[in-house]
């Protein structure tokens, strides 16, 4: 037998990394991750030097969620590693798998505070699904294998690797471990049959079901069975802001998204079921309103990964624990056997409350250009093969509503965690996955100051991506909420975004293109040039409306059957239609 | 409001306590008391847990989030009628020659030692369940408690089957 090749525990990072096959690390060098960068310096593995750890963390996101496989963040320790926390929070919140890897001070400093310490793996414990501090180079292999695994498996999630600096520095026999035995590690992949049989039950027997279809779907990659599923059964479907795209919208039976910015028809559907078929979902505040009021007719089926998810929120009449693609092919079977009953008339209720309540798309308000129309005018114009990226606020809940969600995982946004500042990176970790596709950002004027230094990244790094700034001068969605419940009283959230930065220059400095459109036949031309362009970033700035509001809404802390569709406007639900 | 004792078996790795308790600092469980220690298997260590909570729901969803812990290897919630259930108190008295023969029946009584005797002090040891200890303190307050400490409570199921045989708790309701 050969003896094992003596290598640096940097070395054995590199190499541990290839072998699960990562092709693309997102990352800035520092003092105590140093060593790592050296072996990188060599490796077929993909380096993007970010301006911000945030980018690189965020990046990560996209990556991970515009493939389906692990992103990964590099950064050195203390500051380098603090600024990874909100997008490993983010990645926490919305199930995204990424591998965060760290540099710590030698292990003879830690604890002493010494330059550049923070307890990394401390602080982060909460927002992590696993965490390891590793200070021996032996033991770096098993923790980078163990920690991928974690990340994708069951419901993924980040997982940290806090790497000490003599542990990079120091040699230890390489020995790749494969598959690492944790033995407190087991999610449930396989539902139970029983319970299947019972929800497929409950799904005969039902007169206004509902599938209710989260992110967890997107994390299995279950489009395929999920919309076989809708259509064996005829059910309607919502589908949450993280799951938007894996029933197309095109497709009758979606009704769109559910909750506090959702359609009106989601929201009823929710409310009137009498059986909800949750898929993938986690019954969060922002989707249920108050929850002693949420869906009060409803038997409640939920399929997760996540026992925990399960009954956490709303009772669960029938839990079903383990990969939800394959409890919905399981249910597809069972479904083609046991006939649903006629749902005609709930079809036909959902689709008159659809056709009454639709979006307001006007190009102009007050000869101003409306943000809706400009997102729906990106739709149109890009089409629905594009990857979406969004920041977070009204541009947000208008992109979930109006772009093409016609495709599955295609539309990145922030959902859990809500972090202004995710568009830019998330694109750009997009568009590295998927460089012959083209991707987009719909962005905010204020979420893209947070993070807007990565345009400079992807200038440099031949990354094209497109960033459209919907630049309403202020900070929309909390102004909204200064309108509605604030009497008006705006504190705070000028941005004074009409003077400064001028974002087309702004672009230009950064090497991206940049322009403005204020008019909807300068929108048309503005998004035409910058679909032309692929040698770098577009960034278009649209001037618009800045006292456009999000509607529907449900206030926070209130019952969805309070849902408006403008201010102090509630719909007609016509229950007599049922 | 009901107190459960949960035991747990973790894999003996540094932070481990600190996942444990930092879930439940986080998710807004308070901690009663608190024991840990290794088990005859030095990989494997056993966390004692008495946590209040309102509900089963609540406690349903403590175990759940404890089963998520990539270290914890099983779980199970002791009943107390079919678990026996210690805990070890050592308690420091004002004791002059009047008295000291007193405490000393006192403390026999309830199978407890006199572990340290000075001219106006001693200290004695006593284990039981949290009510006998209760009803020993009572018995003392009395005579004047100087200082006082308690460990956390360990439990173990009654009966031949032992916590490493047994299913992982993973109710899914």
């Amino acid at each position: 037998m050969a003896t094992a090749e003596l290598l640096t525990g940097a070395q054995a990072l590199v190499q541990s990394l290839e072998r699960v096959g990562v092709e693309v690390i997102f990352g800035i060098p520092g003092g105590a991750i140093l060593p790592a960068y050296d072996p990188l310096y060599d490796s077929k593995i993909r380096h993007i030097l970010v301006r911000h750890e945030q980018g690189a963390g965020h990046a990560a996101e996209g990556y991970a969620v515009a493939t389906g496989r692990v992103g990964v963040c590099m950064a050195t320790s203390g500051p380098g590693a603090t600024n990874l926390v909100t997008a490993i929070g983010d990645a926490y919140m919305d199930s995204v798998p990424i591998v965060a890897i760290t540099g710590q001070v030698g292990s003879a400093a830690i604890g002493t505070d010494a330059f550049q310490e923070a307890d990394i793996r401390g602080i982060t414990m909460p927002i992590t699904k696993h965490s390891y501090l590793v200070k021996q180079a032996a033991d770096i292999p098993k923790a980078v294998s163990a920690a991928f695994q974690i990340a994708a498996t069951g419901r993924p999630g980040p997982v940290l690797i806090d790497i000490t600096k003599d542990a990079l520095s120091s040699t230890a026999p390489f020995e790749w471990p494969g598959h690492v035995a944790l033995p407190g590690y087991k999610p449930t992949v396989k539902p139970h049959s029983r319970q299947l049989r019972e929800a497929a039950k409950l799904m005969a027997e039902a007169e206004r079901p509902v599938l209710y279809v989260g992110g967890g779907v997107v994390k299995a990659r279950a489009f395929e069975q999920l919309n076989r599923l809708v259509e064996v059964t005829g059910i309607p479907v919502v589908t949450t802001l993280m799951a938007r795209g894996s029933v197309p919208d095109s497709n009758p039976l979606n009704y769109g998204m559910p909750g506090m910015h959702g359609t009106v028809a989601a929201v009823g559907a929710l409310q009137r079921a009498d059986l909800i078929v949750a898929l993938g979902a986690r019954f969060d505040d922002r989707v249920t309103g108050r929850l002693d009021s949420f869906a009060p007719g409803a038997k409640i089926v939920h399929a997760d990964i996540d026992p925990a998810e399960i009954s956490k929120n709303r009772l669960a009449d029938v839990p079903i624990v383990g990969d939800v693609g394959q409890s919905v092919t399981a249910l597809v079977e069972l479904m083609g056997e046991a006939k649903t009953n006629d749902l005609s008339g709930w079809v036909r209720y959902l689709d008159h409350l659809r056709e009454r309540y639709q979006p307001d798309t006007e190009p102009l308000e007050e000869g101003v250009l409306s943000p809706e129309y400009v997102i729906k005018r990106i739709g149109e114009l890009v089409g629905p093969d594009a990857y979406y990226a969004t920041g977070v606020g009204q541009h947000q809940m208008w992109a979930a509503h109006l772009l093409p969600h016609e495709q599955p995982g295609r539309f990145l946004t922030s959902g859990g965690a809500g972090t202004m500042g995710y568009c830019v990176p998330a694109a750009m970790g997009a568009k590295v996955a998927h460089p012959d596709k083209p991707v987009w950002g719909i962005d905010g004027d204020g979420c893209f100051q947070m993070t807007n230094q990565e345009i400079t990244t992807c200038s440099l790094e031949g990354i094209p991506i497109k960033i459209a700034v919907l630049n309403n001068q202020v900070l929309g969605m909390v102004r909204q909420w200064q309108t509605l419940y604030y009497n008006e009283r705006y504190s705070n959230t000028n941005l004074h975004t009409d003077r400064l930065p001028d974002f087309p220059k702004l672009a230009e400095a950064m090497g991206a293109v940049g322009l403005r459109a204020e008019t909807p036949q300068e929108v048309d031309e503005a998004v035409k040039q910058a679909m032309a362009v692929d040698d770098r970033p577009v960034v278009i700035e649209f001037k618009v409306h800045k006292d456009a509001m999000v509607f529907p809404m449900v206030a926070a802390g209130t019952s969805n059957d309070d849902i408006k569709i403008a201010r102090d406007m509630a719909p007609e639900w016509e229950d007599d239609q049922l | 409001m009901k107190t459960n004792t949960l035991s747990v078996l973790v894999q003996n790795r540094p932070g481990v306590l600190a996942r444990v308790a930092g879930l439940f600092a986080r998710r807004g469980y308070n901690i009663e008391s608190l024991a840990v220690g290794t088990t005859d298997d030095p990989e494997v260590s056993r966390i004692t847990i008495q946590v209040t909570v309102d509900s089963d729901l609540v406690l349903e969803q403590i175990v759940k989030q404890l089963n998520k812990l990539v270290e914890v290897l099983k779980i199970i919630e002791l009943e107390q009628h079919e678990a026996v259930q210690r805990e070890l108190m050592l308690i420091k008295l004002k004791a002059d020659p009047d008295t000291r023969s007193q405490i000393i029946q006192i403390v026999e009584l309830f199978r407890g030692k006199t572990v340290d005797v000075h001219n106006d002090s001693m200290v004695v040891e006593a284990t039981g369940s949290p009510d006998k200890l209760e009803a020993l303190l009572q018995m003392l307050r009395p005579y004047g408690i100087s200082e006082l400490v308690q460990s956390g409570l360990v439990a173990l199921g009654r009966g031949s089957k032992a916590l490493a045989d047994r299913g992982r708790i993973n109710r899914s309701r």
